[in-house]
C-alpha cells in the first residue's frame, strides 16, 4: 500500500453506474446505510432509466446511483469524488460527473470490443476518446467475481448478478468501510436464498481485498463523521417517509388509515410501503384507474377514515374533479403528488417541480385547496404529518407536493417519541349539538370547518353532494347570495389555516440585501449554495417554503426586508409569479432549471452571483 | 350489516324531509318509494345505510334518503362507494346509478366493483336515455336508436347491463320494471342480504324524453306474456295463465306452452339462482322478450368472499401476526442504529 496516499474529507461523493440490471441501487443502498451506522451523514440519488430493462449494455440502460456521506450533507453533491462504472456504457454516460482529481473503478472486462460497439464508442481508446484524466483504477470485476465463485455451484447467471457487490467491497476498502455492517444487510436482503447470501458475502470480502492487494496508485478516504442528536436512526427514502408520516398522523387522530392508489413512476413506493403496512392497520387499496384512487379515498372520508391518495403529475390531472368534489363536500383528503418531469408522459423518472400550479388552480371553479411542500427526504415525514393535520383539523383537501428527486432520496432519519408529534383533533360533531338536533352539514366551528360525523353515527345522518348548498341548512341551493357567501367561506377556510402553520424562517445571512428563495425538495442544494456563497463573500438571506398555500404569515414582512429577492425552481418560474401576483411591489429576480435533474450548487452559486452583481 | 331485530322500521323513516324534483311521472318515484320500503323491511337503520350516487337524474335519489348520503361526479359513484364500504364494512352501501352513469362514464368503476365483490348494492336506472342532459342515446340504446345527437340513427350496439356483469364475474344480478313495485321490493331485499355486489338493474320510463321505451315489453297488455319471473326452486312459468315454461333445447333455451307439443311440467326447468356455474344464469339474463320472456327477479346469487372482508380479514390476520400496535414498534424491528 506504499503508493496509497489517504485523504480526509468533510464529505464525499461516489456514483455507482452500471446496467440497470447490474444492481447499482442495491450496492448504493448498502454503501448508504453502512456509512450512516458509521455516523455519517448522507444524502442519495438513484438516477436511473425509464426503461425498465433497455438492451444490455447500451447507453439507454445505464442506471446510477449517488450518495454524499460525511459531515455537512445537504445534498447528494453535484459531482463525484469516486465513480464506479461496471461497463463502457456506464463510464460514457457518468463520466461527466466526476469531479477533477477523482477516481474512476471500471470493470475491464466490459470493455471489450463488443461492448465498446454497444455504448457507440468510435474508438477502441475508451478513456482517450472521452478524454478523461482522472486516475483510473482497471479492475477485472467480472473473472475476480466469477474466480470468487469457482466452487459456489451457481450458474453462471447467478454469479454475474454478483459483480455489483465486488464493487461495493472495493468501495468499502476505498473508504475504510467495516465489512460487516454490509454482510448484515445482504443477510438479510438475501434472507430467503441462503446460497446467494454466502455467494454474495464472498465476493464482498474479494472485491475487498483485492483493494488491499493492488498496488496501483490510489487515493482513499477518511471521512469525518458528524455528531448527530442521540437517538435510533434508520436510513429512510422521501416515498417511505411520507408513508409513515401519514401513519404517524393516523396514530394522533385516532382515524384509521386509508389509502386509495394506482401505480405510477415515481410514486409507486408509497402504495408499497402502505400495503406492506397492513401490520399497523392501514388499508392500502390499488384501484383501477387514478380516478377511483382518489374517488375510493374520498369515499373512505366520508365513512370516517383519515383518507389518502398518492400520484404523480398525470395522475393529479385525472384526480382534479375528484379533489373538486372533496372542496365542495367538506371532506379531509391527503393528495400526494411526487412530481416528475411533464407535461404529459414528460420524463416520468426524473424530477421537476412543474405541477405547482396544477396543485394550485388546477381544477374547475372556485376551489382553492391547501398545498405543503417537504424539503427533504426526512421532511417528507414532518410534511405529510402536517398534510394530515391541516385536512383533519380544517376540513380540506391538501395537497402535498414532494418530487422524484426527494422521493427516491434517501438520508439518516431520527426515529421520532411518540410524543414528537401532536394530537390532531378531528371536528366531532358536540354531542349537544347532534342531541338536540341543530346540525346541519355547513355548521362550521371558529376556523370554519365543517364537522366530521364517522358514518354510523345516530342522528348524524346527512346528505352531501357536488352540488352547491344553502350555508344554513345544508339542502341544495341555487340561491346566487348564498353561492357566493359559500365560495368566500370555502377561500377563507383556507386563508386562516394560515393562522395555524410555523412562521417562515431566515436562514444564511439575514441582514444581507439579498434573499434566495426556494420552495419543496430544493432545500439541500439552496441551503449548501447560501452557505457557500455567505462563506464566499457574497452574503445571502435564504427562505425555504415548505408551506404553499396559504403562505406563512410573516411572508410580507420578510419579503420586505430585502432589497433583492431571488426565486430557484425547478421551472420556467411558477412559484415567483405566484409570489409575484401576492406582492405586487416585489421584482423578483428568478433562477430556473427544465433538465429533469436537480439544481447542482455550483450553478445556484455561480447564477445568484451573476443576479447580484448586475 | 347490522339488522337490529327489535327495532321495527317503517319506510317513513328512510325518507328525508327534501322535496322531490323528478319530472311528474317519472319512473324514478316509483323505484325511490320501492327503496324506501325495501329499507324498511331489511330493518337496517338509516344511520347504518349509506346511499352513494353519481350525477343524472335518479343519482338525485340519496337527496330524498334520512341515510347517510352522498350525491358525487359523473359515472365514480361505483369508486367511492367501494371506498367508503372498505373502510367502514358495518355499513350497508346502496349505490343509485343510470345508463350513463354506470355504463358510460362510470363504466370501468363498474365492471371492477363487481369483479373485486365489494358488499354494495347497486341500482341501475336504465333508460336507455340521457334524460337530465335533454335526450342523448346512452349506451345501453339500440343501434339506429334516434336521439338529439344521434339525428340519423345510433351506429353502434348497445351494452346488456347483465352481460356485462357476468363478464365481470358478477355474482348477484337481478331486474325488475319501476312500476312492478312488489318484485323490486323483493329483489331489492334480496340483493341487500347478499354479501357481495348486487347489481339490480331497474326498467324505467323517462316520460319525457324516452317514453315507452321499455313499452313492448312492460306494457299491461303484453307484460305476462313477455316476462317471466323467477324464484329459486320453482319452474321457470310465465303467461297470462302460467301455461307457458321454459325448457332445455340443447344447449339453448326454448319457451314452450305446457301440455303442447307433448311437453309436461316435468320437462319446464326449475330455477337455480344459487349455482356457482353461471351458464344458465347468462342465458336467462340474456332473453329479451322477444322470442323468450324477460326475466325479472333474482336470476343469480351466489356467495363469493367479498372485497371489504378480505381487505378486513388481512388487516387482522398481518396485525396478529407482526405484532406491532405502533408505527414505532414496526421502525424499530427493522434496520436502525443508535447514536448515544
Amino acid at each position: 500500500m506504499e503508493n496509497t496516499q489517504v485523504k480526509t474529507l468533510d464529505r464525499v461523493v461516489v456514483r455507482f453506474s452500471g446496467d440497470s440490471g447490474d444492481g447499482m441501487q442495491l450496492a448504493g443502498n448498502i454503501f448508504t446505510n453502512v456509512s450512516a451506522g458509521l455516523g455519517n451523514q448522507v444524502s442519495t440519488f438513484p438516477d436511473y432509466p425509464a426503461e425498465i430493462r433497455a438492451p444490455q449494455g447500451s447507453l439507454g440502460g445505464v442506471s446510477g446511483f449517488q450518495v454524499s456521506v460525511g459531515t455537512g450533507v445537504h445534498t447528494p453533491g453535484d459531482a463525484c469524488d469516486v465513480l464506479v462504472a461496471m461497463n463502457a456504457a456506464a463510464l460514457k454516460q457518468n463520466h461527466r460527473f466526476l469531479k477533477p482529481g477523482g477516481v474512476i473503478i471500471v470493470d475491464i472486462d466490459s470493455f471489450r470490443e463488443s461492448d465498446l460497439k454497444k455504448a457507440q464508442y468510435a474508438t477502441d481508446r475508451p478513456f482517450e476518446e472521452l478524454g478523461i484524466k482522472a486516475q483510473i483504477v482497471e479492475v477485472p470485476v467480472t473473472t475476480m467475481t466469477k474466480a470468487a465463485l469457482a466452487d459456489s455451484g451457481l450458474d453462471n447467471k447467478s454469479v454475474m448478478k454478483c459483480r455489483n457487490i465486488f464493487a461495493l467491497g472495493l468501495v468499502c476498502w476505498l473508504f475504510d468501510r467495516p465489512l460487516e455492517a454490509a454482510r448484515h444487510m445482504l443477510r438479510n436482503k438475501f434472507a430467503k436464498k441462503p446460497a446467494v447470501f454466502e455467494a454474495n458475502a464472498k465476493v464482498l470480502e474479494a472485491g475487498y481485498n483485492y483493494g488491499n492487494n493492488i498496488h496501483a496508485s490510489v487515493t482513499t478516504y477518511k471521512i469525518e463523521t458528524a455528531d448527530p442528536k442521540p437517538g435510533i436512526y434508520t436510513d429512510i427514502n422521501g416515498n417511505t417517509a411520507t408513508a409513515w408520516g401519514l401513519i404517524m398522523a393516523s396514530e394522533k387522530c385516532g382515524r384509521p388509515l386509508f389509502l386509495g392508489s394506482y401505480p405510477i413512476t415515481p410514486a409507486t413506493d408509497i402504495l408499497h410501503e402502505l400495503a406492506k403496512r397492513k401490520d399497523l392497520g392501514v388499508k392500502a387499496c390499488q384501484m383501477e384507474d387514478e380516478i377511483s384512487g382518489v374517488c375510493s379515498a374520498i369515499g373512505a372520508a366520508f365513512a370516517g377514515n383519515l383518507a389518502v391518495t398518492s400520484t404523480s403529475g398525470p395522475g393529479l390531472a385525472l384526480k382534479s374533479e375528484g379533489i373538486g368534489l372533496a372542496v365542495m363536500a367538506e371532506l379531509p383528503l391527503v393528495v400526494i403528488d411526487v412530481q416528475r418531469g411533464g407535461p404529459s408522459t414528460g420524463l416520468p423518472t426524473k424530477t421537476e417541480q412543474t405541477d405547482l400550479m396544477q396543485a394550485l388552480y388546477g381544477r374547475n371553479g372556485e376551489s382553492p385547496v391547501a398545498v405543503v411542500a417537504p424539503a427533504t427526504p426526512t421532511d417528507c415525514f414532518t410534511m405529510a404529518f402536517e398534510a394530515c393535520r391541516i385536512a383533519i383539523e380544517h376540513m380540506t383537501p391538501v395537497i402535498l407536493l414532494s418530487d422524484a428527486f426527494i422521493g427516491n432520496g434517501a438520508s439518516a432519519w431520527r426515529v421520532p417519541d411518540a410524543d414528537e408529534y401532536p394530537a390532531i383533533k378531528s371536528c366531532e360533531v358536540p354531542a349537544d349539538m347532534l342531541a338536540a338536533g341543530d346540525w346541519r352539514p355547513y355548521v362550521r366551528t371558529a376556523s370554519l370547518s365543517r364537522y366530521w360525523p364517522v358514518a354510523g353515527t345516530p342522528g348524524a345522518t346527512h346528505r352531501l353532494g357536488g352540488l352547491e348548498k344553502n350555508a344554513d341548512t345544508g339542502a341544495i341551493s341555487n340561491d346566487p347570495a348564498n353561492h357566493e357567501k359559500m365560495v368566500l367561506l370555502r377561500r377563507e377556510k383556507i386563508a386562516r389555516i394560515a393562522d395555524d402553520i410555523p412562521s417562515l424562517e431566515v436562514l444564511g445571512d439575514a441582514d444581507a440585501d439579498t434573499l434566495l428563495i426556494g420552495w419543496g425538495g430544493t432545500y439541500g442544494h439552496l441551503r449548501t449554495a447560501a452557505n457557500e456563497l455567505c462563506a464566499a463573500g457574497h452574503p445571502v438571506a435564504f427562505a425555504h417554503f415548505r408551506y404553499i398555500n396559504p403562505l406563512p404569515a410573516n411572508t410580507a414582512d420578510i419579503m420586505a426586508r430585502y432589497k433583492r429577492i431571488i426565486v430557484a425552481e425547478l421551472n420556467t418560474g411558477m412559484f415567483a409569479d405566484y409570489l409575484q401576483a401576492k406582492f405586487p411591489g416585489k421584482n423578483l429576480l428568478r433562477i430556473n432549471k427544465i433538465q429533469g435533474q436537480p439544481f447542482s450548487v455550483g450553478e445556484l452559486v455561480e447564477k445568484t452571483v451573476k443576479l447580484m452583481e448586475e | 350489516m347490522i339488522i337490529m331485530e327489535n327495532t321495527v322500521f317503517t319506510p317513513a323513516d328512510f325518507k328525508s324531509d327534501q322535496a322531490v324534483r323528478w319530472c311528474p311521472g317519472c319512473g324514478d318515484h316509483a323505484i325511490l318509494n320501492t327503496l324506501h320500503k325495501a329499507m324498511a323491511a331489511l330493518g337496517v337503520a338509516p344511520h347504518m345505510t349509506a346511499v352513494i350516487s353519481g350525477i343524472g337524474c335518479s343519482s338525485r335519489l340519496p337527496y330524498y334518503m334520512n341515510t347517510f348520503g352522498f350525491h358525487t361526479i359523473h359515472g365514480r359513484a361505483a369508486a367511492i362507494a367501494t371506498g367508503y364500504k372498505t373502510a367502514h364494512p358495518e355499513m350497508t352501501v346502496w349505490q343509485i346509478s343510470g345508463d350513463g352513469d354506470g355504463l358510460a362514464i362510470g363504466g370501468n368503476h363498474f365492471i371492477h366493483a363487481v369483479r373485486r365483490n365489494v358488499d354494495i348494492n347497486i341500482i341501475l336506472f336504465n333508460n336507455k336515455i340521457y334524460g337530465l342532459t335533454k335526450g342523448q342515446y346512452s349506451p345501453t340504446s339500440a343501434r339506429g336508436f334516434v336521439s338529439k345527437s344521434s339525428p340519423y340513427g345510433t351506429v353502434e350496439d348497445p351494452f346488456i347491463p347483465a352481460e356485462l356483469v357476468f363478464g365481470a364475474r358478477g355474482n348477484f344480478f337481478g331486474r325488475s320494471i319501476d312500476v312492478e313495485l312488489e318484485i323490486s321490493r323483493d329483489l331489492f331485499v334480496a340483493a341487500a342480504r347478499h354479501k357481495g355486489t348486487s347489481v339490480v338493474e331497474v326498467l324505467q320510463n323517462c316520460v319525457i324524453f324516452n317514453n315507452g321505451i321499455h313499452s313492448a315489453i312492460t306494457d299491461r297488455e303484453y307484460r305476462a306474456d313477455r316476462t317471466i319471473l323467477l324464484r329459486h326452486g320453482e319452474k321457470m312459468l310465465f303467461g297470462k295463465n302460467m301455461d307457458k315454461g321454459l325448457v332445455r333445447d340443447g344447449f339453448l333455451l326454448k319457451a314452450v306452452t305446457v301440455g303442447e307439443d307433448g311437453y309436461t311440467l316435468d320437462d319446464v326447468l326449475v330455477h337455480d339462482a344459487h349455482t356457482p356455474s353461471n351458464f344458465l344464469h347468462q342465458q336467462l339474463a340474456m332473453m329479451d322478450g322477444q322470442t323468450l320472456p324477460l326475466a325479472l327477479g333474482v336470476i343469480r346469487d351466489v356467495e363469493a368472499p367479498t372485497y371489504d372482508e378480505s381487505v378486513a380479514a388481512q388487516v387482522d390476520e398481518v396485525r396478529a401476526r407482526k405484532g406491532f400496535t405502533t408505527l414505532r414498534d414496526m421502525i424499530l424491528a427493522g434496520e436502525t442504529w443508535e447514536v448515544k
